[in-house]
């Protein structure tokens, strides 16, 4: 079975829907969502609608900090932050607000965990920045491969059998194969947020017969997206940095 | 013989184990047959359980991830693998032939013949430099001579591929291989630089035409480390008939700084198959190893001792192409051969690794002998060399960069195709034929190269005159 994988979604519409397009046209047959659908973006509406109606026809979704912080305002966040949740806030209907309000922190799916950010305290929103964050993660849970995202750069983890990490920038649409012998932390890419110097969209594709992951990128219309943030009033920086992908 | 991890007639994932074939440190392998398969297969067993060494697990994962996404002539054909969850295995095909290991009996070998291996290893490095992989295990034994002569790589389980993780880099400290082949850039623990394959090859060149190891045999670290100052004796201190040309490939093969060495494995094959082009430089005279002061000044230069990163593969080759352009100075129009050497420059001014070599075609009759004299009784194929060396000129390349080529045949377009195919050339400029009546009387040489060369063509025309 194919799984697509996304992360960081940002209510970035033009990034989202280029995205289930290519999972789509790549037989994509199942989905996981692994949290922050909103805050940054200007469809913060059309995002968590899109979600709620993947999850009503079988995908997984997680809680991200962004979700989490649109029904209990965060003291942690910046004040950029703040300020867009307080407005993505407004823009939500109260079923909306209830569907992020509910969502689970964690999914055990097989062998298979899904979270937003490191697994050793899902509700910290710790980032998964090096092997040292990924080891902790890895300790947390007897899952075969953990599925996270929240740092927007994409990373692939592993530890032996000798409890030695490993620690690998994926290279785009190159398959890697995941070997049963040793334990796996896929941090994925941000579809709305890309931080790693490149703009496209970022996803994953799981192979559960082949036991491979390839890490996707894709174009989208950037111009557009950052357009509908600035037409929003929201920073003008948000629409800059998604031009940069950083 | 150590009790073997598995016996005879067993059966691993519905393949029987026949007999063993060979009983290695980190792996065992096995003829085996499986119900369907047309013909046997080896299955490799990686020696686990027993005093069980980490170092063969890890290689045996690296290996069982790179293989199956290996293709071409010059390695084994992947079968089927099996993990850890059950019984770790590869199966893959059984290779006729031998592997170089027993003609270390005969050394040292004629140079031509040294030569000729060095072609056929260095071809099988750029397929495989090309597929995003180093080896980093390059010496005899992992070397497989086919009965039709060519050549497969074997044991990638030190291997590294830009596009997996690498999980010998974490797991172990110490630099992995095998200690007379083993790079200066490897012995620091760097292992994605294709040029450190480049260094091996040049110990097996060295070894095989003195019959003496570069670095000798030491496999202590102190020992190995000696060859990031240290240069080998020159080979014509060895051998007084020792060839200039063959000194000057094996010894830049074993520069200490990478960036001395071959660009990539197809210029290294280029230079050994035209040895008549090789650009002599000190390094061909050298009869004595470097002064003291020399290495003791590289000694103690960190720049040299210290660990550093490099270019993936794929970056290095696409840096560093063959480049050949087609000249035809009799025939064609000054603005076209003109227009040849502008497209030329401002290809190579982008790529100053790239090396470029001219070629020109001397027509024979198909039926006449002709006379290797024009009338005036010059010999045309050196008027010939002269004219494409004049034409290079102005391009100031480095004579190690340029050479010019003088093909004779009957028929123009297949000569060229031929020559792009057997020195691996990944881009080629030809003029178009101008001349509607001679390209109507014998067909374009441009369009038949377009359409057939394994590689990119570019076909240049004189600037548009004005209207």
């Amino acid at each position: 079975m194919l799984i697509a994988f996304f992360a960081d979604i940002h209510a970035n519409r033009q990034a989202f829907e280029a995205c289930l397009a290519d999972a789509q046209a790549k037989g994509a047959q199942r989905s996981v969502l692994l949290g922050d659908y909103v805050g940054y973006g200007a469809d913060p509406d059309w995002a968590v609608t899109t979600v709620m109606e993947m999850v009503g026809n079988g995908a997984m979704a997680v809680m991200g900090n962004h979700d989490h912080a649109v029904g209990t305002p965060s003291e942690t966040m910046n004040a950029e932050a703040q300020f867009v949740i307080e407005w993505t806030r407004s823009q939500l209907g109260p079923e909306q607000r209830a569907f992020l309000a509910a969502l689970p922190m964690t999914i055990q799916d097989e062998s298979r965990l899904y979270v937003h950010s490191e697994a050793s305290k899902p509700a910290g929103w710790i980032y998964v920045k090096s092997t040292l964050e990924a080891s902790t993660s890895l300790s947390a849970t007897p899952a075969h491969i953990t599925f996270c995202g929240h740092i927007h750069q994409p990373a692939l983890y592993s530890l032996s059998i000798t409890a030695k990490m490993t620690s690998f920038t994926p290279t785009a649409d190159a398959p890697v194969p995941m070997l049963p012998g040793r334990r796996w932390l896929a941090v994925l890419g941000a579809v709305g947020q890309p931080r790693d110097g490149n703009p496209a969209a970022a996803y994953a594709l799981l192979d559960t017969e082949k036991k491979e992951i390839t890490y996707c990128r894709v174009p989208y219309d950037v111009e557009e997206a950052a357009a509908r943030i600035r037409k929003a009033g929201l920073p003008l920086w948000l629409a800059e940095r998604l031009l940069a992908g950083q | 013989m150590a009790k073997p991890f598995h016996d005879a007639g067993k059966i691993i994932d519905g393949f029987k184990l026949e007999e063993m074939v060979h009983y290695g440190d980190m792996a065992i392998l096995w003829r085996a047959t499986r119900p369907g398969l047309p013909a046997p297969v080896i299955v490799k067993v990686p020696r686990i359980g027993e005093n069980a060494d980490p170092a063969a697990i890890v290689s045996f994962e690296m290996e069982q991830m790179i293989m199956p996404r290996l293709s071409g002539p010059h390695v084994p054909k992947f079968v089927a693998a099996g993990d850890f969850s059950a019984h770790p295995y590869l199966a893959m095909e059984v290779l006729d032939g031998k592997t170089l290991l027993p003609r270390l009996n005969d050394l040292p070998l004629p140079y031509d013949e040294v030569a000729e291996i060095g072609v056929k290893v260095a071809n099988a490095l750029d397929d495989l430099h090309r597929q995003h992989v180093v080896h980093l295990d390059i010496k005899p034994s992992n070397i497989m001579v086919r009965p039709d002569g060519s050549v497969v790589l074997l044991d990638f389980g030190l291997s590294h591929h830009a596009q997996l993780p690498d999980l010998m880099q974490e797991e172990f400290r110490l630099p992995f291989g095998t200690a007379p082949y083993m790079s200066p850039e490897q012995l620091r623990g760097i292992r994605n630089d294709p040029r450190s394959d480049i260094f091996a090859l040049g110990v097996l060149l060295y070894f095989f035409s003195t019959g003496v190891r570069p670095f000798g045999e030491g496999e202590r670290l102190s020992t190995m480390r000696r060859r990031l100052w240290r240069d080998p004796v020159p080979p014509r201190k060895l051998r007084a008939d020792y060839p200039q040309w063959l000194q000057e490939i094996v010894l830049r093969c074993l520069e200490i700084e990478p960036a001395w060495r071959y660009p990539t494995a197809a210029q290294l094959a280029f230079d050994l198959s035209h040895p008549d082009q090789v650009k002599l430089t000190a390094r061909a005279d050298k009869l004595q190893r470097d002064s003291f002061a020399t290495v003791l000044r590289r000694r103690f230069n960190t720049d040299l001792t210290n660990s550093r990163a490099s270019a993936p593969a794929a970056a290095q080759i696409s840096s560093a192409p063959i480049v050949a352009v087609a000249l035809d100075l009799d025939d064609s129009a000054p603005e076209l051969v003109e227009a040849l050497r502008v497209t030329t420059e401002r290809m190579l001014a982008t790529m100053p690794s790239a090396r470029l070599a001219c070629l020109n075609v001397l027509r024979q009759g198909r039926i006449t002998l002709d006379s290797p004299l024009d009338e005036r009784g010059h010999n045309k194929r050196i008027d010939r060399m002269v004219g494409l060396r004049h034409w290079a000129e102005p391009l100031k390349l480095d004579q190690d960069r340029l050479t010019v080529h003088v093909l004779e045949a009957v028929d123009a377009a297949s000569a060229l195709l031929e020559f792009v195919r057997n020195n691996r050339v990944d881009h080629i400029l030809i003029g178009a034929r101008h001349d509607t009546l001679m390209r109507s009387l014998l067909g374009s040489v441009s369009s038949e190269i377009a359409a057939e060369a394994p590689c990119t063509v570019t076909v240049v025309r004189p600037p548009r005159a004005g209207v």
